[in-house]
């Protein structure tokens, strides 16, 4: 049986303390693709309790994605949206989610992303990367962006990190693995940088985020 | 000076567009960071580089 709302709160309190709760669960927070990056961070931010996620993908989930993201068997042919949805509101069944399967491009992101706090770049291509760190950083100044660069193969774990680029964007990973390049992207190591992402939307949230 | 990704270089008077294609990065992959600030690629021919200037490029490579 699920715990109702009131006992679902108060047990994230419990662990979290008041304010932090408050902190996290009024926030909105936008996760840009739903791949290995995506849906991983999603499921660690519904963990912490973030308020409202919004979440953009235009692809269906498919056999080769489910050795590194957060989809289950019977969902393959779904879109990543409402799967993902549906996982996260078996994990948090009070969070909200709202979905968009638009391709964010130069010409929408603005309207798109208006409503979130901070946007996760979770996109698997480089170009596509670029382009939301420049639309979110140069059009969109009151958002922080949490982007990532180089996370594929079986290199050391240890590699990853979280670097602060401007007051305003974070970038993990180890800025250079290309998924080009290599064996393509392994579930642990996505995890571990999709894991920096989520925990430094967390930190931005609990505005606790040193130098 | 102007220091690109904390290296003194002698680049003064170039703009970051001049700058870049004396380099190897593929300008649709990365971010720069001029003195704190993004700026935009369509700005890269207009932004002259200063004496004390500090740039940094960021690269993005694929994978998510």
């Amino acid at each position: 049986m699920i715990p109702t709302k009131e006992v679902w709160n108060n047990a994230l309190a419990e662990r979290h303390g008041k304010e932090l709760c408050q902190a996290f669960a009024s926030a909105a927070v936008a996760v840009c693709g739903l791949g290995g990056l995506g849906s991983n961070i999603a499921i660690a931010l519904a963990r912490a309790g973030v308020g409202k996620l919004i979440l953009f993908d235009f692809d269906r989930v498919e056999i080769t994605n489910l050795h590194r993201q957060q989809y289950k068997a019977d969902q393959i042919g779904m879109y990543k949206t409402e799967a993902l949805a549906a996982n996260l509101r078996e994990i948090a069944p009070y969070i909200e989610v709202e979905t968009y399967t638009e391709r964010i491009a130069e010409d929408n992101a603005v309207t798109l992303l208006g409503g979130a706090d901070i946007v996760c770049e979770a996109f698997d291509g480089a170009e596509a990367k670029a382009m939301l760190a420049e639309i979110i950083l140069t059009e969109m100044r009151d958002k922080y962006l949490v982007a990532a660069s180089g996370m594929a193969g079986l290199y050391d774990a240890n590699r990853i990190k979280t670097r602060k680029v401007t007051s305003k964007f974070y970038l993990c990973g180890d800025e250079e693995s290309d998924v080009a390049a290599g064996i393509g992207l392994i579930s642990s190591r996505v995890m571990l940088c999709a894991a920096h992402q989520a925990h430094t939307v967390l930190r931005i949230l609990a505005n606790n985020f040193e130098e | 000076m102007v220091k690109v990704n904390g290296e003194p270089l002698d680049i003064a008077g170039k703009s970051i567009a001049e700058y870049l294609a004396t380099t190897g990065y593929d300008t649709k992959r990365i971010a720069t960071e001029l003195n704190g600030d993004i700026v935009p690629k369509v700005a890269y021919a207009d932004t002259v580089l200063k004496d004390g200037d500090s740039i940094e490029i960021v690269s993005f490579v694929g994978g998510g």
